[in-house]
């Protein structure tokens, strides 16, 4: 693997970003998560792997409660970030949202322009001028690296585009608001290999900036964009650790069949 | 069509190949003659009332007043009084048929009062108009002790009201999850998810929605019998008696004055063509806009 190439960082070296302790998730009477427990550090990417509905969508939805949405779904435990509990009760859920941005597995555009695609959580919490919108959208159009396909046709409807584009247009989205953690669930697994590709280089290039979590359950592409990996298997985390460490020589057995393809 | 059309070499397959294409093919020719029963109905009330209609249709209809017992007139207070409580009442039945149906998709998963709304509405939905024109002069026309524009608005907009909700409920649950997620994931509060990502996804099928109840109003007639009532004259006082196609064309079909009948004709042919048109535009500016 291209792990040796990379120059050589302590990637254990960051604070944690998050703090997931003794998580249990309810789905009504169905235990989706048992008992997490997990840092995920500050500008590093964190990949969730693991067989189908062993509960890596469960846990990514946790992290900024898009579970609430749904009567009948509950978290009990505690999810530190910036010191405090965000499964308080007391916890704002949109300004939490507005910090932990999500990029869902089937690109979701807006019925909007693409300018206005990116401009409408933009305009959430930040009052711009036209000026300083326009350079936003320009912004972040750019950390996704889709503003030279777009730049001409900022009015056109965001549903216009390819499947590809309109997986950046949405990662522009999440960016533009300036979140401090980003979420990606499977975020690949609906587009071809060219955008794919396009996206996997982002993350590394998001990375200076954001806390990133990733659900996949492509094991390669949690190898190559990955910094910290865990696996989980009905609901339990299995293992965590450095992804080379994970796998190159991993602790526990069931996680070794899982990435040798033995199992799932 | 190709999947019924038998090849040699499909001849020759089992029986129960056999058995599916003929069910096939049974079924094929059931809905045709369905579709078809459907559209010669449409279109002999089309050619009817064009035949009938096109011979009473002059400029005098849009020009001059309704006329009395045998003389010469046409329909414009007819015409205009219609276009004025069609729109009042759908104006009045909008916002009230959109937010409840936002409130029915969106907010109401929890508790009764949706489920009971619901229920009622769909009561309402099927409610014969000539009720909702006895409740009006009841509550109000009976109050005020005249007929009135406002009280065939109001009748009006309680008949469009319910399929208003009705719709834009039901556009509003073909709004993937996903898409709420999305937006509630920015931190977009409630409201705002509603009105600038779900509702807008949907803004075609509300309009339809709203058409559609534009359509259903323009042609009642027992609401307004008891409500607006009619005006032989020009009158554009809300407050007054309002004269209207429907209850024009229902007097004068049933006159025995043949000048009468035929602008009874004529009236019937531009309610219906009008609704026909209006459905063909919209139909036609949203193809444009998918596209
Ligand atoms: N809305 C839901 N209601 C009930 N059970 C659910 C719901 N969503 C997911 N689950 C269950 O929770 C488990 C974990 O699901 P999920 O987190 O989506 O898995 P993954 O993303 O790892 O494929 C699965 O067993 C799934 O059936
Ligand atoms: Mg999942």
């Amino acid at each position: 693997m291209n792990a040796v190439l990379q120059p050589v960082e302590d990637v254990t070296a960051a604070p944690p970003k998050i703090s997931v302790r003794n998580l249990n998730f309810f789905y009504g009477n169905f235990q989706g998560l048992k008992n997490i427990n997990l840092d995920i550090l500050e500008r590093r990417i964190t990949a969730f792997i693991g067989p189908s509905g062993c509960g890596k969508s469960t846990l990514l939805r946790t992290l900024n409660r898009m579970y609430d949405l749904y009567p009948g779904q509950r978290a009990v435990g505690q999810i530190m970030m910036n010191g405090r509990n965000i499964l308080d009760k007391s916890q704002d859920l949109n300004l939490l949202r507005a910090k932990v941005g999500m990029v869902f597995q089937k690109p979701t555009p807006f019925p909007m322009s693409i300018y206005d695609n990116i401009a409408f959580g933009v305009k959430l919490y930040e009052n711009l001028s036209k000026a300083e919108m326009d350079e936003r959208v320009e912004w972040a159009l750019n950390k996704a690296a889709i503003w030279g396909e777009v730049k001409d046709k900022l009015k056109q409807s965001g549903l216009s585009l390819s499947g590809g584009q309109q997986q950046r247009l949405c990662i522009a989205r999440a960016v533009a608001v300036k979140p401090e953690v980003v979420l990606l669930d499977e975020p690949t697994s609906a587009l071809d290999p060219i955008s794919t590709a396009k996206i996997e280089e982002l993350l590394h290039e998001l990375k200076t900036d954001y806390t990133i979590a990733i659900v996949t359950h492509n094991m390669q592409q949690a190898a190559r964009v990955s910094d910290f990996t865990a696996y989980m298997y009905l609901g339990d985390l299995v293992e965590y650790g450095v992804t080379d460490e994970l796998f190159i020589k991993p602790k526990k057995k069931e996680t070794e069949d899982y990435i040798t393809g033995r199992f799932g | 069509m190709n999947a019924i059309a038998q090849t040699p070499a499909q001849a020759e397959v089992s029986p129960l190949y056999r058995k599916r294409l003929f069910i096939n093919r049974l079924a094929l020719t059931l809905s045709l003659l369905a579709m078809a029963s459907g559209m010669i109905f449409l279109l002999w009330i089309l050619a009817v009332l064009f035949m009938k209609g096109i011979g009473g249709l002059n400029a005098a209809v849009f020009t001059q007043m309704t006329p009395s017992p045998g003389s010469a007139g046409g329909l414009l207070n007819a015409i205009f009084g219609s276009f004025v409580m069609v729109s009042l009442g759908t104006l009045i039945a909008t916002p009230i048929g959109i937010l409840a149906g936002v409130y029915l998709a969106e907010f109401g998963r929890r508790g009764w009062v949706a489920p009971t709304t619901r229920f009622v509405n769909d009561i309402l939905l099927s409610a014969p108009s000539i009720i909702i024109g006895l409740f009006v002069y009841t509550i109000y026309v009976a109050q005020v002790k005249h007929f009135s524009a406002w009280a065939g608005a109001i009748a009006l907009a309680i008949i469009a009201i319910p399929v208003i909700v009705r719709t834009t409920e039901t556009m509003l649950l073909l709004v993937p999850a996903s898409l709420r997620e999305a937006a509630a994931a920015l931190g977009a509060p409630e409201w705002k998810v509603v009105t600038m990502v779900a509702l807008r996804a949907v803004r075609s099928g509300v309009i339809t929605g709203i058409l559609l109840a534009v359509a259903r109003i323009s042609g009642e007639t027992a609401p307004l019998l008891f409500t607006a009532l009619n005006n032989q004259f020009w009158s554009s006082d809300l407050n007054a008696p309002m004269a209207n196609l429907p209850v024009v064309i229902f007097q004068f079909a049933m006159s025995p004055f043949e000048n009468w009948i035929e602008l009874a004709w004529a009236g019937a042919m531009l309610i219906t063509f009008s609704v026909l048109a209006i459905n063909i535009i919209t139909r036609v500016v949203f193809r444009q806009r998918t596209n």
